[in-house]
């Protein structure tokens, strides 16, 4: 095996975990069946809803397109199974931390009858690089690590700009997910196929696939695929156990030293990240013809009974999914789908599992805490900040809702990882202060754009009117000229037409 | 199954303020005994003394702010505040000395200032200065340090209690008998006099280097210092910064004239430098917080505590030049903000280097 190498950059800050891996990664990933029915969002995507193609009582096929993308960022929804579409309606979704979005319910016929295609190409190097964008665009997949940014157009984004690396994530960096881990365990060779689809789209050379020091086993294992296959384009990497490196970012910087630019784009800076469920879903839609419709994710927490990680079909129901792996225990308290930092906490084990659910995590109520303090300036939250912000002086200026010294002190490259709330003595609650004045300035903005927008279509309006009355003016001036070249008689002979029109129209 | 909606992160802080204060008390405890140990129960009838007064002046102002006075008795601040002033008072001060201190600590320089974290100055440097303006006799009643060989007369519990509540001796005994100039006293005022550093080293009172009995309190405060450094709960740029800011100066005056001149380790162990480099300076509330912002804070008030007890007319220099730092937080705070990532010159594609 091709050993894991070390030289890296380096991250400022960030904390060390505890992690709570454990329990989830004892078992193999256990396939959950289909299920009786199946919620599909129209929105799993960050852009633009996909438009529903099928109609109510309609039969659907497994992999069968049931949403189409519209507009310049988005990406197909497919059934994840068979059935027949029951419903178009609003349902619970995480993304809404439970409140409800358009979504296609089907009942499934237990059949599980996938849709017939074209056999895929024997070897998908043969294929064009275009041609390989475009067949990803058509299987719905989008990135897995949590973001979902539509795959297809990234890779389209990115090969506008200069690239020469592609950075694989999985450093699954957040505590109690392991989903990426015992995917690396059991299909390292799917997702390095993966990565060689992707460098092959991207006609790239440089390939680092990136993992955290807590997970031996799978650095293992990948190291045995990359030996058997011997693609020397693929170099393996490890890095320290940091809370957050595994942010698109933070892993550029870590592992080339290249700082994304604020604002910008790892594709700025030459790299393009994937993470390793997203290279596993390519692998699947290139190779073996089937889109993106399922999707491992980790169930764990002290609030259920079997911590593991599943093999689900998207659609399937948090609900469902956890009866199956054993239920609830007495602490199940909170619902976050996503990993204790930056998970989203919903109100309802109804909503779905969806393209972006890489963990569920139930569990007991976060303990009290006592009073928020006030700040003490002690600067740990600075210390622990991975974009070097100064998060004591930010909270200062969002009290003060202070905007041009927020933007001034970076409160927009905040990347919402939550170091800061974690040390601080004071516990305050700096993550959420900082969403909500992140949310006010783009608010701000939006109607300093809408004001400026309104003042330039109310000058236009009066400059229309200014040069029209003009215009009236002058028109009226050359028509008294005329008439006064005309003679006495003309106008006499105007003003009865006029007259005559007049009675005319009456 | 319907669950409560929380914000995220989910996890628990790992600290808190009270913790913190409850750490930094514990780390004075071995200093404390010391202080006991050579001079005397007096610090411990000062330290009940400031730490009623700093309570009662925290929970009055908390009321008249309207806010719960259990949350700012329940941090403990006013208690470090507390044992900082102690700290700096001589063993033997009548209890209205240092109630003034404490009380213009807590209600001016912190409560009128907004409360904990808001305060520019530190408040026992506040307290002590207000103290040293209002009662400077008081402060020059340093008992002779209990160290065996020394011939002086010491009080006894009873006495220094009636000291600290009625501010007299008992008539048998007079102050000369019991007290003594400190070490930095010594050492100015016999440098005003023309005599040199060896001979003033000579004098008994001066110990190894800084003066018996306080270089040992100041080696049991270094220990709780380093305690403190390990816990992180302070670090190590202000520390590290008074003492180069006071020894740098001091080394290179020794060096050029060792005559006139005190020793490095005479400032280092002497008068509140311990004090101050682990202790007062890194009062994070008063102090910078940048990183490099607080190596200059401590470079600073070294600097500022070695011109004072050089060139100034104080013995020692850690209050005012710990209020002046203060001062200049804002402009250090400000100038040695750290760069943000993203916002950086050259570090995109051609600054980077992979192997």
């Amino acid at each position: 095996m091709s050993a894991p190498t070390y030289d890296l950059g380096t991250l400022h800050g960030g904390l060390r975990l505890p992690g709570h891996k454990a329990d989830s990664t004892r078992s193999a990933i256990l396939d959950i069946p289909v299920p009786s029915q199946l919620i599909l969002p129209i929105t799993q995507h960050v852009g633009d809803p996909a438009q529903p193609i099928v109609g109510i009582g309609e039969r659907v096929l497994k992999g069968q397109l049931i949403a189409e993308s519209e507009g310049t960022l988005g990406a197909p929804v497919h059934a994840s199974s068979s059935g027949k579409v029951i419903a178009i309606e609003p349902w619970p979704v995480s993304r809404r931390y439970g409140d409800t979005a358009p979504c296609i319910v089907i009942e499934c016929d237990g059949k599980d009858e996938a849709i017939a295609r074209a056999d895929a190409p024997p070897n998908f190097t043969r294929l064009e690089a275009p041609d390989v964008l475009r067949k990803i665009l058509q299987g719905g997949i989008v990135g897995l690590g949590g973001a979902v940014f539509p795959t297809a157009q990234k890779l389209m984004q990115a090969r506008t700009c200069e690239i020469d690396h592609l950075l694989l994530n999985g450093v699954e960096c957040e505590s109690y997910i392991s989903c990426d881990d015992m995917l690396m365990r059991e299909r390292a060779g799917e997702i390095i196929s993966g990565a060689q689809i992707l460098m092959h789209a991207l006609q790239i050379d440089v390939c680092f696939l990136v993992v955290e020091s807590d997970k031996p086993d799978a650095i293992q294992k990948l190291g045995d695929v990359l030996g058997e296959i011997s693609d020397d384009r693929i170099v393996l990497k490890q890095v320290p156990t940091i809370y957050p490196s595994g942010g698109e970012d933070q892993l550029v910087q870590l592992v080339t030293n290249r700082e994304v630019p604020s604002g910008g784009l790892p594709s700025d800076v030459g790299c393009l990240v994937q993470n390793v469920g997203t290279a596993a879903a390519i692998h699947s839609w290139v190779i073996d013809n089937e889109p993106l419709i399922s999707r491992v994710t980790t169930i764990t927490g002290d609030g259920v009974a079997n911590p593991i990680n599943v093999r689900a079909r998207i659609g399937t129901t948090i609900a469902d999914i956890i009866e199956i792996t054993g239920g609830y225990t007495d602490k199940a308290q909170q619902l976050i789908i996503g990993g204790p930092m930056t998970g989203k906490s919903v109100s309802t084990d109804r909503v779905p599992l969806v393209k972006a659910t890489n963990c569920v995590l139930v569990m007991s109520e976060t303990p009290a805490i006592g009073p928020e303090l006030p700040c003490i300036r002690c600067g740990d939250c600075a210390s622990v900040c991975p974009v070097q912000l100064l998060p004591q002086q930010l909270f200062w200026y969002a009290c003060a809702d202070d905007e041009k010294k927020l933007r001034d002190f970076g409160l927009m490259d905040c990347i919402e990882c939550g170091c800061c709330d974690l040390v601080c003595p004071s516990h305050i609650p700096l993550t959420a202060d900082f969403r909500v004045a992140k949310g006010r300035i783009r608010e701000l903005a939006d109607e300093k754009a809408r004001a400026a927008r309104a003042r330039l279509r109310f000058e236009a309006r009066n400059d229309r009117l200014e040069r029209e009355e003009t215009e009236r003016a002058s028109e009226l001036s050359e028509q008294k000229e005329s008439a006064k070249k005309a003679g006495p008689s003309a106008i006499a002979e105007i003003l009865k037409r006029k007259k005559k029109k007049h009675e005319e129209d009456k | 199954m319907e669950f409560q909606r929380r914000e995220a992160p989910f996890l628990a802080p790992q600290v808190g303020v009270s913790s913190i204060m409850l750490q930094v008390l514990a780390a004075m405890v071995p200093a404390a005994m010391a202080h006991v140990w050579y001079f005397g129960p007096g610090f411990l009838f000062n330290l009940l003394v400031a730490a009623f007064f700093a309570s009662a002046g925290e929970a009055m102002m908390l009321s008249l702010r309207s806010r719960r006075p259990e949350t700012g008795l329940t941090d403990y601040s006013a208690l470090v505040t507390a044992a900082l002033l102690a700290f700096a008072l001589p063993s033997l001060t009548p209890w209205w000395v240092t109630a003034t201190g404490a009380l213009f600590a807590v209600v001016v320089a912190k409560h009128l200032y907004g409360g904990l974290g808001f305060n520019i100055f530190n408040p026992a440097m506040a307290g002590y200065v207000v103290i040293l303006v209002a009662f400077p006799m008081h402060l020059n009643l340093w008992v002779a340090p209990s160290m065996g060989d020394l011939d002086y007369q010491h009080l006894t519990i009873l006495q220094t209690l009636k000291f600290t509540l009625t501010g007299s001796l008992p008539d048998a005994i007079a102050v000369d008998a019991i007290s003594r100039a400190t070490p930095l006293d010594v050492m100015k005022s016999g440098l005003n006099n023309a005599r040199t550093v060896a001979e003033i080293r000579s004098i008994p009172i001066m110990g190894d280097f800084g003066g018996r009995g306080w270089e040992w309190i100041g080696n049991f405060l270094a220990f709780g210092g380093f305690w403190l450094l390990i816990k992180k709960i302070i670090r190590w740029q202000i520390p590290v910064g008074v003492g180069i800011g006071l020894l740098l100066p001091a080394t290179i005056m020794y060096m050029v004239e060792p005559g006139s001149h005190a020793s490095p380790g005479f400032h280092l162990f002497g008068g509140a430098t311990i004090l101050c480099a682990f202790f007062i300076a890194t009062d994070p509330v008063t102090a910078a917080t940048s990183p490099r912002g607080r190596l200059i804070y401590g470079i600073g008030i070294g600097f500022l505590i070695y011109c004072i007890r050089r060139w100034g007319s104080y013995a020692d220099g850690v209050a005012f030049a710990v209020l002046l730092m203060n001062m200049a937080v804002p402009a250090i705070d400000y100038l040695t903000r750290p760069h943000i990532i993203g916002h950086s010159e050259g570090r995109g594609r051609s600054g980077g280097t992979v192997d």
